[in-house]
């Protein structure tokens, strides 16, 4: 087969402190362990870049009146760290993890389409990158992340919507594409004994994930198309004359909500791997964690119109979406109290994954609450579009989706790495950071019920806004210097960290069986899949877990 | 006696404090801070939803109150010990999942009834009635016609007090957004659409509000300003701009007045009673009436409106107002013939 194109492929053990490896190996790997890592550093990056816009805009909004950025430049600030932040930084992260994850997770040695793989990776990267290249052609989007029209058309404003249509079209295409790999993945290649009701929880939130990409991305990618058209050749999709500017709130929305929950399912997915696992009890309701995560991945579909309340499209198109809206607290909130459960009766260990997981039950519940005043219909028309937006979102995608990631980040780098992150050092960034992030965006929820609206470069000098204000810059501060910390524990740690055993938390699932870092192959051989914790059976082979 | 640790009294301490000042009523912050808030309703809508936020509010408290305690009791009774058997592994409870299921369904029940219920009452069908006021968005500022008096003005909008007031919300360019807090409900204004929404006030007042839709470089700086007047309070207001503009009588004023016709001003501003007939600025006709410029960003003053002249992009960067690089003496002109349009 010598006409075959040679895909490379590393011959050594992955990437460990013993191993260096040139810079061209990774460029060429098609392994689905170093894609995964690749993108978690893709989502480091544009996390540093995203902090960086963003605390430059706390500096703005300090003190009222403030002269640091020019309405131009914050507007361009604002849009940047909102489309990064959702589309380069938690998209990246959540799908990376997937993709280191879930082969080691149900047995198999590879995705189902390595090279698709890998394509995904960089065209979420260069998408990226495409993006940030506007700052160099005279201007990055400045419109928001959800880029309402008819402001994004060419009349209104500059080329940087152009890299805005054009950057996440690219990382969408490779969006779609992991998806779909996803879903081939897990529904064919999980070991002969893993039947569905076996599968790992974290696995089963990707695979319901995958088909929320699937279902959500291509209405994002159409519009995105068609804003590029009217913008390049006049098609008039948008604009109000030919076209209709709601028409772009729809296919957003019709992404954007699902959008919500691709962030939120996979860090689901990950608390419902670290709580059983640091409480040393199987999750609480098993059925019903898989059976919520489906009914959120429905109703997410039905719920897109609770971001246009305040558009005047009638009383009753908006019950209808405030009672869809409303329902998905329902399954929501189940997933709380299983979590709640699984910790009941345990032998809890408050392990850096664990100390994010129990934050998370706390930070989510407040971010989900505040999700519930935005399907009532009535508190949604005086609070969207306020402050309480930016702080309700933040306590979602931080106190969810991002507490996610570093709880990941902590149970899983010693699988990556070969060593395990410092304790102290994260200790020092969990408290710098959730301090910090509470200072920051508790306070935004006065601050728009007393009328501050979002997306203002400034703001008039009314009694307690200059103060509340400075309060989330000083916030923003303390969140910046825990990241500081994290780099440092993570540089640290790959160098001189304590050397990882396979199995470090005494774990249930099948990638605590192999190395750390594991194999090129994954596994050599894989022990029996008799329930949803095949670790936790084979190391209790004397008792079996027998589901009773 | 037990010695308590320092922290034990340093929270013990601010926590009585911090009781006493509220029952002396010295915590001067709460009043403030409600002063621009929805929680301080003056009108009938808001106040409807203010009351729906509070019954929410309990709600939702009594939720994060389960979570919370529930969290903070597992963690201190089921840590770790050295030497801990396994703990019994629990997998379900079919009666606990019930309840979990059940509980925020009979929640999500209760307000879907009060959400519906509060909307209607909020914003009722107008069935064809002709609109009180219309307020037209535009890149960044407001145009308020009362079209039943036939008056146009911008960006200072007077309201009748204790009627029920229908406004029709329309947007000349891109998407804007009304929203006064302690008037009730928001409404987007879209291109090619007329909405609407009610405003009954309670309270004679000035409140103030903000665009809430995000419009482009000068969002920040398109505030709404709501003078809120008695029966007598408003027609004053409507008789005292029903009439054209004042023509000016001093010399510098005149010459004001020519400056502005022989430039382009009035191509884009209003002047009743002038050849100015333009619709894409402020109508300036009772310009000196107004208590504010730019859209609430600056006083209205003779200094301010020289400032502006002298270099818009300066004082308001974005605007759509050119600079039209004018010689002191002619601004000085154009100053005196605004500043007496009253």
């Amino acid at each position: 087969m010598e006409s075959l194109l040679h895909v490379p492929e590393p011959a050594e053990p992955l990437p460990s402190a013993t191993t260096r490896r040139g810079l061209l190996e990774w460029i060429s790997s098609v392994d689905h362990k170093q894609v995964g890592i690749m993108y978690q550093w893709v989502a480091l990056l544009f996390f540093l870049a995203g902090g960086a816009l963003a605390l430059m805009m706390r500096v703005q909004l300090s003190v009222a009146n403030n002269r640091f950025l020019s309405p131009e430049v914050y507007n361009q600030f604002f849009t940047m760290h909102g489309t990064v932040m959702i589309f380069f930084v938690l998209m990246p992260a959540l799908i990376g993890a997937g993709v280191y994850l879930v082969p080691l997770m149900i047995g198999a040695n590879e995705m189902a389409y390595p090279r698709l793989n890998a394509l995904s990776m960089w065209l979420t990267l260069f998408g990226g990158l495409l993006l940030f290249f506007s700052f160099l052609t005279g201007g990055a989007p400045d419109a928001g992340w959800f880029n309402y029209a008819p402001l994004t058309e060419e009349v209104y404003t500059g080329s940087g919507i152009n890299y805005y249509c054009m950057g996440l079209l690219i990382a969408g295409i490779g969006s779609v594409a992991a998806g779909l790999n996803f879903v081939v993945t897990i529904l064919k290649m999980r070991v002969p004994d893993m039947s569905l009701k076996r599968m790992p929880l974290f696995v089963w939130m990707m695979l319901i994930t995958a088909f929320l990409i699937l279902g959500a991305l291509p209405s994002l990618n159409a519009a995105l198309s068609m804003l590029l058209l009217d913008r390049l050749l006049h098609a008039m999709f948008f604009v109000n004359t030919h076209g209709s500017p709601l028409l772009w709130q729809h296919l957003f929305w019709l992404f954007g909500h699902p959008e919500v929950y691709i962030l939120i399912l996979p860090a689901f997915g990950i608390f419902s791997e670290v709580f059983p696992v640091f409480s040393r009890k199987p999750i609480f309701g098993y059925s019903f964690v898989v059976a919520s995560g489906i009914a959120i991945a429905l109703l997410a579909y039905g719920v897109w119109m609770h971001h246009m309340f305040a558009a005047g499209l009638g009383n009753t198109v908006n019950a209808f979406f405030s009672a869809s809206s409303l329902l998905i607290g329902v399954p929501t909130g189940v997933k709380i109290f299983n979590w709640l459960g699984t910790m009941y009766g345990g032998s809890i260990r408050l392990r850096m994954p664990m100390l994010f997981a129990v934050a998370f039950l706390i930070e989510f519940t407040i971010g989900g609450l505040t999700g519930i005043m935005f399907a009532i219909v009535p508190i949604d028309w005086q609070v969207t579009d306020s402050y309480v937006v930016v702080a309700h979102l933040h306590y979602v995608f931080v106190g969810g989706s991002l507490f996610g990631v570093f709880a990941g980040l902590f149970y899983w780098f010693p699988k990556m790495s070969g060593k395990m992150l410092d304790e102290k050092l994260g200790r020092v960034f969990f408290w710098l950071f959730v301090i910090g992030f509470n200072l920051t965006f508790l306070i935004q929820h006065w601050l728009g019920m007393i009328g501050m609206p979002r997306r203002v470069y400034t703001y008039l000098d009314f009694p307690h806004y200059t103060l509340f204000n400075m309060i989330s810059t000083v916030g923003a501060f303390l969140m910046a210097a825990s990241v500081f910390v994290l780099l440092w524990n993570i540089f640290k740690s790959i160098r001189s960290g304590e050397v990882a055993p396979p199995d470090p938390w005494d774990a249930n699932t099948l990638e605590w069986y192999t190395d750390s870092p594991p194999s090129l192959k994954n596994f050599e051989r894989v022990p029996p899949v008799t329930s949803d914790r095949p670790l936790y059976d084979f190391k209790h082979s004397h008792q079996p877990d027998d589901a009773t | 006696m037990l010695a308590k640790p320092l922290w034990y009294h340093f929270f013990a301490d601010t926590l009585v404090f911090s009781f006493r000042l509220i029952a002396q009523r010295q915590l001067s912050v709460l009043p403030n801070v409600l002063s621009t808030s929805m929680m301080n309703p003056a009108g009938e809508q808001a106040r409807r939803i203010a009351q729906l936020t509070n019954y929410f509010f309990i709600a939702a408290s009594f939720v994060l109150l389960v979570v919370t305690v529930l969290t903070v009791l597992f963690l201190y009774k089921f840590r770790a010990k050295a030497g801990d058997a396994e703990p019994k592994q629990i997998k379900r409870n079919v009666k606990v999942e019930l309840v979990m299921v059940g509980v925020p369904l009979a929640m999500v029940v209760f307000f879907f009834f009060l959400t519906v219920k509060t909307m209607r009452a909020v914003l009722p069908q107008h069935h064809d009635r002709a609109p009180d006021v219309i307020v037209t968005g535009h890149q960044w500022w407001w145009e308020v016609q009362y079209p039943l008096a036939n008056v146009t003005t911008a960006n200072e909008v007077h309201l009748p007090v204790g009627k029920p007031v229908l406004v029709e919300l329309k947007s000349a360019d891109v998407i804007h957004d009304w929203w006064v807090p302690e008037l009730g409900n928001k409404m987007d204004m879209i291109p090619d659409r007329e909405n609407f929404l009610w405003i009954t006030v309670h309270e004679a007042g000035y409140y103030q509000g903000a665009c809430s839709e995000f419009c482009g470089t000068q969002h920040a700086w398109m505030r709404i300003q709501v003078y809120a007047d008695s029966d007598t309070d408003f027609n004053n207001f409507i008789t005292s701009h029903q009439p054209v503009a004042q023509t000016p009588t001093s010399p510098l004023a005149q010459t004001g007045e020519r400056i502005f016709n022989t430039m382009t001003c009035g191509d884009c501003h209003r002047i009743n009673g002038t050849a100015a007939n333009g619709d894409d600025a402020p109508d300036l006709t009772h310009f000196a009436s107004r208590r504010t410029m730019l859209t609430g960003m600056l006083p209205n003053d003779a200094r301010h409106v020289h400032q502006f002249l002298a270099n818009p992009q300066a004082v308001k960067s974005g605007v759509h107002m050119p600079n039209f690089a004018l010689d002191d003496t002619s601004q000085n002109a154009l100053v005196a013939y605004l500043t007496q349009l009253k």
